[in-house]
């Protein structure tokens, strides 16, 4: 059984929504202060939450047809996201040694997919 | 019965912190229950949720235990892994954590009987090592 490109398409874009979740999270969870009111009226933080959702929603989509051994291991493209947007969002230095892990998480997607036959 | 630290030594109360063993076990737990939210979730796309007229039911999807199951799995996955990010370091745990690649791959071929093939097998030991490296990252508080 092949995993059809829709099925890859649908994890590729629930990685890329989960990754926002992630900077929603960071930049709400920068203003969280001791009051318990600040991580309820908190919107950052609730949509972080709601992106978290959605992408489950589309991983959920692209698991109804393909094999797991092939979707599973694309949600790591979402490492590849969140490094992108730590340094354009939140100026993180991207090492030498995060573009080397980079590299081989991109490698490893490549190698993955050559398997899907 | 004498109390093994007297509090007449008046020392500071020391912050409760787990060990290196305590976090290395919880994050592999993580792992496991990570594999296991995989298979119940993937096992649940096979439950019909949709009506003839191709809308969601839902009662199908309220029924649909696998799905349910595999978010409780999913939850106690996430937890314990906040629970071993307090007190372990990051490079230790991120290798552990793309264990779950591993898991993956390996019972997919076994319960679902999906192909095991040398793109899969290389595919997910460079993802591994991927993962493991941005976990070296020393990061400075």
């Amino acid at each position: 059984m092949k995993t059809p490109l829709v099925s890859i398409l649908w994890v590729f874009l629930a990685s890329f929504l989960g990754s926002f979740g992630a900077v929603f999270l960071k930049w709400g969870a920068g203003r969280l202060q001791r009051d318990w009111k600040t991580l309820l009226l908190n919107w950052r933080l609730g949509a972080g939450v709601a992106m978290y959702l959605i992408s489950f929603v589309f991983y959920y989509m692209g698991l109804r047809q393909g094999e797991l051994s092939i979707l599973f291991p694309m949600v790591s493209l979402g490492y590849i996201w969140t490094l992108l947007w730590s340094r354009l969002f939140f100026g993180e230095l991207l090492t030498r040694r995060k573009c080397v892990g980079l590299a081989l998480i991109f490698c490893g997607l490549f190698v993955l997919n050559l398997g899907n036959r | 019965m004498p109390s093994p630290h007297p509090p007449s030594l008046a020392q500071p109360a020391t912050r409760f912190r787990f060990s290196h063993r305590q976090s290395l076990t919880m994050v592999f737990l993580c792992t496991l229950f990570g594999v296991a939210a995989q298979f119940l979730i993937k096992t649940s796309t096979s439950h019909a949720m949709f009506t003839a007229s191709g809308r969601l039911s839902l009662t199908a999807l309220l029924t649909n235990y696998p799905l349910w199951a595999g978010l409780t799995c999913y939850g106690a996955s996430t937890l314990l892994l906040i629970l071993a990010l307090r007190d372990g370091e990051l490079s230790l745990l991120y290798p552990v954590i793309s264990l779950t690649y591993v898991w993956v791959v390996a019972l997919s071929a076994l319960v679902f009987h999906e192909s095991l093939n040398a793109g899969k097998v290389v595919g997910v030991g460079l993802i591994c090592g991927g993962v493991a490296l941005l976990g070296m990252e020393r990061n400075k508080r």
